[in-house]
């Protein structure tokens, strides 16, 4: 929804007179100072601790501003594992909650139109999440799938998972929680474009002899696409920097850590500041670098 | 109507699936605040009213949750002040460099939360700002900044010019036409700008990670007692805000139906 509140609202701007910009300007400043200081120069600091270098005879954590390139080597060398797990997981929780997300969004604001109060009340559940505590709903998710709960038992009666298997600190618990937390996140951008699909092209469809499937797969998936690329968008980019769901006190394991474990321990246990800063701008280059070729092939450009 | 009566049945079915899935770690959230068990809240050993009751015995579960409503207003206030006025700026004037103020408010949503906490964590060291509830506070009215911005600008945009004309016509000042009538238009998306930015900050984790110090806010609370069980008081407090989210959901949802229903009467 946010992705496409950009492109949409420049549309109906009034013309107004050039010479009054500068009241747009006085209006701009303050907040573009916040940005400056506060998103910008953070950018720059992040490249300059990712070069920097211990302090000969320091303590722990003390580093003097160099142009060290081997931190990117040693990082992508050592943590590999740690960012093909993050972007794995990511893409597989995003197609995940695409698949669970679409037909709530065709629901709700397609088949729904008719009755208001059930699609306020769908749209008031989908958002519902948002309003109890993430890492609270992570760690119930946990508990439903500890060992000893009836799930498991469950699984283990039906051979489905093995006798010594476990749920929790697994690939498996770490997608399913990643796409449970951002269902909501993908659910409302499809439904802003569906709510807004004018059903006449639908009959349009069909008045012209083409099979539900067809309209379907024809019509409505490409007049929904917008709210299909923000979606994804919106969850894949957290999804790949998320720390919470792959950590061990929630769903993951030792075995499960993500690029975001890895920045978080070099910067908050290990003190290793460059190395943290250097995993930070490689996410940060591939994600801009996914993002941008993916708006520009689906042809949504006009999102930026 | 044979078409398609699969769909018919199995759309509102898979709906209705998916939905009590989003619901069941609540349900379980709000079940366990009743759990009598009295060091980790994980086996269910028994309904008490006790954890509500006494929510405040221990302290700091109440503290976390006092900071994390007191650094929710103060970055509320900062970003909608800042959004709403770059909002105004980006919806009314044409200006040079207009597409590249929308690119730089774009961008901090397209990063990643953890960039962006790391990014603040290492300019406030190498600034030397000791993390605290500033640092906090500055890093939530950042990332709320760009999600005010986007809803007001909804707002602004749908406005229709045609009121401001009239307040012009009828010799309005430009700046009674702007309190009389634009702000008062405008004040819904305001506030809605502003609730979100409260949730969102609510509810952060990763960037407040790296930026709270020694501050603990209600996430940060319940992301140490993970690793040793968290306390069914955290539940208690959670299933509070959350009745309360949901209670004033309702309410606005009700009075825009009941308002517009009045407006179909005059219309």
């Amino acid at each position: 929804m946010a992705f496409a509140a950009f492109g949409s609202s420049a549309a109906p701007v009034e013309q107004a007179p050039r010479k009054r910009s500068w009241i747009a300007f006085v209006l701009l400043a303050p907040g573009l100072a916040y940005l400056a200081l506060f998103f910008l120069a953070p950018f720059v600091s992040l490249i300059i601790t990712s070069l920097s270098t211990p302090v000969e005879f320091g303590d722990v954590g003390q580093y003097q501003p160099a142009f060290k390139l081997e931190n990117y080597a040693t990082v992508v060398e050592q943590y590999w594992p740690h960012f093909l797990r993050a972007f794995g997981y990511a893409l597989a929780a995003t197609f995940f909650a695409l698949v669970i997300s679409y037909p709530l969004a065709y629901f709700i604001g397609v088949k729904a139109r008719k009755w208001p109060l059930l699609q306020a009340l769908m749209l008031t559940l989908v958002i519902a999440p948002f309003f109890i505590s993430f890492l609270l709903r992570t760690l119930a998710w946990k508990q439903l799938m500890s060992d000893d709960t009836p799930l498991v038992h469950a699984l283990k009666a039906l051979s489905i998972l093995p006798q010594d298997g476990h749920l929790t600190g697994t690939a498996f618990s770490v997608i399913f929680g990643l796409t449970y937390n951002f269902i909501p996140f993908m659910t409302l951008p499809i439904y802003a474009t569906l709510e807004r699909l004018d059903t006449r092209y639908l009959e349009a469809g069909s008045d012209l002899y083409a099979s539900p499937a067809t309209t379907f797969w024809k019509v409505t998936v490409p007049l929904s696409m917008p709210g299909v690329v923000s979606g994804t968008l919106l969850t894949f980019i957290p999804a790949s920097g998320d720390f919470i769901n792959a950590s061990a006190s929630f769903l993951g394991s030792a075995q499960t850590q993500m690029v975001g474990n890895a920045i978080e321990a070099n910067f908050l246990s290990l003190l290793n500041y460059p190395a943290a800063a250097a995993m930070s701008v490689i996410l940060m280059a591939i994600i801009l670098l996914i993002v941008g070729t993916y708006v520009k092939r689906s042809g949504t450009e006009d999102l930026l | 109507m044979s078409r398609f009566s699969l769909g018919k049945w199995l759309l509102p079915l898979y709906s209705v699936l998916a939905l009590i899935f989003l619901l069941i770690p609540i349900a379980y959230t709000f079940v366990f605040s009743f759990n009598s068990s009295i060091k980790s809240n994980i086996v269910w050993s028994g309904f008490t009213l006790d954890n509500w009751l006494t929510v405040c015995n221990d302290a700091s579960v109440c503290q976390a949750f006092g900071t994390s409503i007191f650094v929710g207003v103060v970055a509320t206030v900062i970003a909608t002040g800042l959004g709403t006025l770059m909002a105004l700026a980006l919806s009314r004037y044409k200006f040079r460099g207009r597409s590249a103020v929308s690119l730089l408010l774009f961008l901090p949503m397209a990063t990643p939360e953890i960039v962006l906490g790391a990014g603040l964590a290492a300019q406030f060291l190498s600034a030397g700002v000791p993390k605290g509830l500033g640092t906090i506070i500055i890093a939530h009215a950042l990332f709320c900044l760009s999600f005010v911005v986007v809803t007001v600008k909804a707002r602004v945009a749908s406005l229709d010019p045609a009121l401001e004309e009239a307040g012009r016509d009828l010799y309005g000042s430009s700046a009674q036409v702007f309190w009389r009538i634009t702000f008062p238009l405008l004040l819904p998306g305001i506030t809605a700008a502003a609730l979100l930015s409260f949730a969102l900050s609510f509810d952060d984790f990763i960037i407040t990670r790296f930026n709270n110090g020694a501050v603990t806010t209600f996430p940060v609370y319940i992301y140490t007692a993970a690793a040793r069980g968290v306390p069914a008081e955290a539940n208690v407090i959670a299933s509070f805000v959350f009745i309360l989210a949901i209670v004033l959901v309702v309410v606005s949802q009700t009075t825009a139906a009941a308002r517009r229903k009045r407006l179909e009467k005059l219309g």
